[in-house]
């Protein structure tokens, strides 16, 4: 039984419909990139599944319980988190206070954690006391993947992280993002850095249209000419 | 038979009183329900129109009598010359303040507009009180708390005291017809449109190159002349003003209560509900008990705007345009990709 | 080396603004010495401006917080100044609790107790508001314009509400006359005033170690910041809400009751009245930023009370709201203007 499953989804904003039922699935343990042009629906999809947005048709199941209908405070509590693409950290909180409000939930003491999460990102250490608006941009990423992290998810949703990124930050964001899942961490990646995503991923849908276009293994669709023509960028 | 005409008279009083109220609901429509600016400040409007009118039409007063106004532009003596047997000053009263409001606006609206609307809000509020201190405080003014009597009738040779009200509820009628048609026009013209756009959706409309603050301010400045005109209405009907007619609750949140209740962004709406609202509120006094305290009144007003709401925010009528949209489940946070 | 520039720049702003403030403040005692101004005018508009503080402080929290300008505000302090005239009043007397002339205070012991218990009325109006009306408003996703509107309506009827209980007469707590103190430079300080200064400075102390100390207050910065990212962490913002109001309340509660004290009476209109300088407070703090609020109330009280040297005491009103134009207009984020 997969981890996730996502199942004919129809959702928009309003009378806006963008996801024209849409389904993907992934196991435990994996990593799953979502890639596509802008507007295909892709950031809607990873709202959908959390809860922030209620689809009108079509079911998410986590962990084989039916999660459509619960708002993201519930659904957190069953581990899965969600990291935005922006205004994803709160910029008046300290990084250590951020940090606890990602663990807001938790009634044990969480120190360990807390440590754990440093360890991960030494940068964030440094600087605990800081406020988060002070930090740059790339700091400002790590901070909210690792806001997500304090719940101990068993799934992660992110929603592209190297975005506006410098090049040689890129590449520590798939580097952490990996060292996450190596600690058993599941996680769907939506990015437009298809490249670098799908060298991680096991497995990748491409959306287009609020729609499934295509599907298959991270490494096939990246030597996949037709697909490297559309969305890789040449 | 003195019942019926005792009737008759009442029921003339309150129809022109809901008259001048809807004349103030129509101006408020173009604030709010055409170009969504959330004006509290009505009451401001409200007291310059109906001064700027009693100002220029009153006789200067005997200085033993009233001793602090010491203007009066006493315009019913000057045209005396010009009369064409209709009392012309009437209208130059009219439309005085109407320009006077206009002008006001165009200041006021040039400084706040670009101002968030809730910010808006506190402004007008503020500018509304700081007009109504003027004139309690600046004696000289208009006579302070003291007020303006003896403000002229219209055409008052022209029928006996006792069926003055008909002719002014007449007179009322048309200026409301005339309001009403004028607002009509306007809106449905290309202007008009551009309006509607910049409600539904600002930033593209701004994008495609209109001067949204320029719509915005005369819009404001075609509100506020026709508040003025109501002012000056109601000034002539009363034929007295003094700062204390012109109190937040029945110069201002009245009329919300009106146009919400009508149906903003509808101008029948607006028309509507200034009647029915001015019925509650006159009805109230036949209540028993406590209901007829007039002070229920402010609770009665309050239920009102806050019910409207909640509960049907189109109004009895409903919107023509999508004005409610703003009170209706709106879309959340843009889809970015 | 860049972060730290960063830091450098932004304490340096922040401090700017400060000392700005304190320069004024600075002048100000300077001109009193040099007569140009009234020394007790300063010190009176201190004290207005703790009670208006009050007020702006739980202002700036709904409006950070909750996102809108909560318009019956002004309201919510006569009714909470109210609900202690009904306690000190009526309800504590017929338990045999009454009394004046508390050591050098005018009030007596019982308002230790209708306080506490006006804070709690109040509270339970402005939760019982905000699960009635204000909630379902934001479960339709209102715009703040409505929201606004909406607390308009709640501030017509809660004033008229008071108005038809208590009448249109002046009423005032139970008391009894008490000395001055008499300070140098012609300062005069009625004891209430130390009263009152200590309650709020003890207040916004309270609430500067719960916004920073526990984890409820830290939820309520987080949801100030960004709401829903604090869902997303699992934040129930409608708890956040809840203790908002309460907080709210409470201060508003706090300062209508000390301006029945400081006022020596109760109108009907006395909240309404204080609108537009709890606004201008806000604004001219900065919006969202409860301290900015503190600071800005003791500038708009001072500055009111000081142009009573030479203007119409009715105008100091309309010097809060020029404040607040200037404000708007010039450095719309106020002085300590935090929203990124």
């Amino acid at each position: 039984m997969s981890l996730l499953e996502v199942s004919g989804v129809v959702a928009g904003y309003g009378e806006t419909e963008i996801l024209h039922g849409v389904s993907i699935a992934l196991e435990e343990g994996q990593i799953v990139t979502i890639i596509g042009p802008n507007g295909s629906g892709k950031s809607t999809l990873l709202k959908t599944i959390f809860g922030l947005v209620q689809p009108k048709e079509g079911h998410v199941h986590f962990h084989g319980e039916n999660i459509t209908r619960m708002a993201p405070e519930v659904v957190v509590r069953k581990g899965l988190c969600y990291v935005p693409q922006s205004s994803n950290v709160f910029p008046s909180l300290s990084i250590n206070e951020n940090l606890e409000m990602g663990a807001f939930i938790r009634t044990d003491d969480f120190s360990q954690r807390l440590e754990e999460v440093y360890n991960l990102f030494p940068d964030l250490a440094e600087r605990r006391k800081d406020r988060a608006g002070t930090l740059s941009g790339g700091q400002r990423q790590m901070l909210a993947v690792a806001r997500a992290l304090m719940l101990d998810p068993i799934l992660l949703l992110l929603d592209e992280p190297s975005a506006g990124l410098a090049p040689n930050l890129v590449k520590s964001v798939f580097e952490r993002i990996l060292s996450i899942n190596s600690a058993g961490v599941a996680i769907v990646l939506v990015e437009q850095n298809a490249r670098e995503a799908l060298r991680l991923s096991s497995w990748g849908y491409v959306l287009a249209s609020g729609q499934n276009q295509l599907e298959d293994s991270g490494e096939n669709l990246l030597n996949n000419t037709e697909i490297g023509r559309l969305y890789l960028g040449g | 038979m003195t019942d019926i005409a005792g009737i008759l008279g009442y029921l003339t009083g309150f129809a022109i009183m809901a008259i001048i109220y809807a004349v103030f609901a129509l101006g408020l429509n173009v604030h709010w329900g055409y170009t969504g600016l959330f004006n509290i400040g009505i009451a401001g409007f409200f007291a310059l129109g109906a001064y700027t009118s009693a100002l220029l039409t009153t006789a200067t007063p005997d200085p033993l009598l009233f001793e602090d106004n010491i203007f009066g532009g006493n315009l019913p003596a000057l045209l005396g010359v010009f009369n064409l047997g209709i009392d012309l000053w009437f209208f130059i009263a009219l439309l005085a303040a109407g320009a006077v409001c206009g002008f006001v606006a165009l200041i006021i609206g040039s400084i706040t507009l670009r101002l968030r609307e809730d910010y808006l809000a506190i402004t007008t509020l503020g500018i509304a009180e700081s007009i109504r201190f003027i004139f309690l405080n600046e004696k000289w003014l208009a006579n302070g708390s003291k007020g303006l009597y003896r403000i002229p009738k219209f055409l008052g040779d022209w029928v006996s005291p006792q069926n003055y009200d008909y002719l002014y509820l007449v007179v009322a009628v048309v200026i409301l017809v005339g309001i009403f048609l004028a607002v009509e026009r306007t809106i449905k013209s290309p202007w008009g449109r551009v309006l509607k756009a910049i409600r539904e959706d600002e930033i593209t409309t701004a994008a495609s190159g209109k001067n949204v603050f320029s719509f915005k301010l005369q819009s404001f400045i075609l509100g506020a002349s026709i508040m003025g005109i109501g002012g000056a209405l109601y000034a002539h009907n009363i034929r007295f003003v003094d700062p204390r007619t012109f109190d937040p609750l029945f110069a201002t949140f009245i009329i919300w209560a009106m146009l919400m209740v009508g149906g903003s962004g509808n101008n029948k709406g607006a028309i509507l509900g200034a009647f029915v609202v001015w019925g509650i509120w006159s009805g109230t006094q036949f209540l028993p008990g406590f209901l007829s305290d007039p002070n229920f009144r402010y609770v009665m007003i309050g239920l009102l705007i806050v019910g409207v709401i909640l509960l049907r925010p189109g109004g009895i009528l409903g919107e023509e345009r999508k004005v409610s949209k703003l009170m209706q489940p709106s879309e959340a946070a843009s889809p970015e990709q | 080396m860049t972060i730290l520039k960063q830091q450098l720049q932004h304490l340096q702003r922040k401090w700017t603004a400060g000392y700005t403030v304190l320069a004024g403040l600075v002048i100000l005692i300077i001109l009193a010495f040099l007569e140009v101004v009234k020394m007790e005018l300063i010190v009176n508009g201190l004290f207005l401006g703790a009670i208006i503080a009050l007020g702006a402080v739980g202002l700036s929290l709904l409006y950070g917080i909750l996102n809108f300008a909560h318009i019956a505000h002004g309201d919510f302090m006569t009714l909470g100044a109210y609900f202690g005239l009904f306690f000190l009043g009526m309800l504590l007397p017929s338990i045999g609790l009454q009394g004046t002339g508390f050591g050098p205070f005018t009030f007596g012991y019982p308002l230790f107790l209708a306080l506490p218990l006006s804070i709690l009325a109040l509270a339970a109006v402005a939760i019982g508001l905000d699960v009635g009306i204000y909630r379902r408003l934001r479960r339709r996703n209102v715009s703040k314009v409505v929201l606004a509107m909406t607390s308009l309506g709640v501030a017509i009827a809660l004033r008229g509400l008071v108005q038809v209980l208590w009448g249109g007469e002046t009423w005032q707590y139970p008391r009894l006359s008490k000395p001055f103190y008499m300070l140098p430079m012609g300062v005069r300080i009625p004891p209430d005033n130390l009263f009152i200064g200590a309650l709020a400075i003890i207040l916004v102390l309270a609430l500067f170690l719960f916004l920073t100390r526990t984890k409820m207050g830290k939820a309520m910065r987080a949801t100030s910041d960004n709401m829903e990212l604090a869902r997303v962490s699992g934040i129930n913002t409608e708890h956040v809400v809840w203790w908002t109001w309460a907080i709210s309340a409470t201060l508003a509660a706090t300062a209508g009751v000390l301006l029945a004290v400081f006022q020596a009476q109760l109108l009907p209109i006395m909240g309404w009245r204080i609108l537009i300088p709890l606004f201008a407070a806000v604004i001219l703090g900065g919006i969202g930023n409860p301290y900015g609020a503190l600071v800005g109330a003791l500038i708009i009280a001072v500055a009111g009370e000081v142009s009573t040297q030479w203007l119409n005491p009715a105008y100091k009103v309309a010097i809060a709201f020029l404040i607040m134009i200037v404000t708007l207009l010039l450095r719309p984020r106020g002085i300590f203007g935090v929203r990124e």
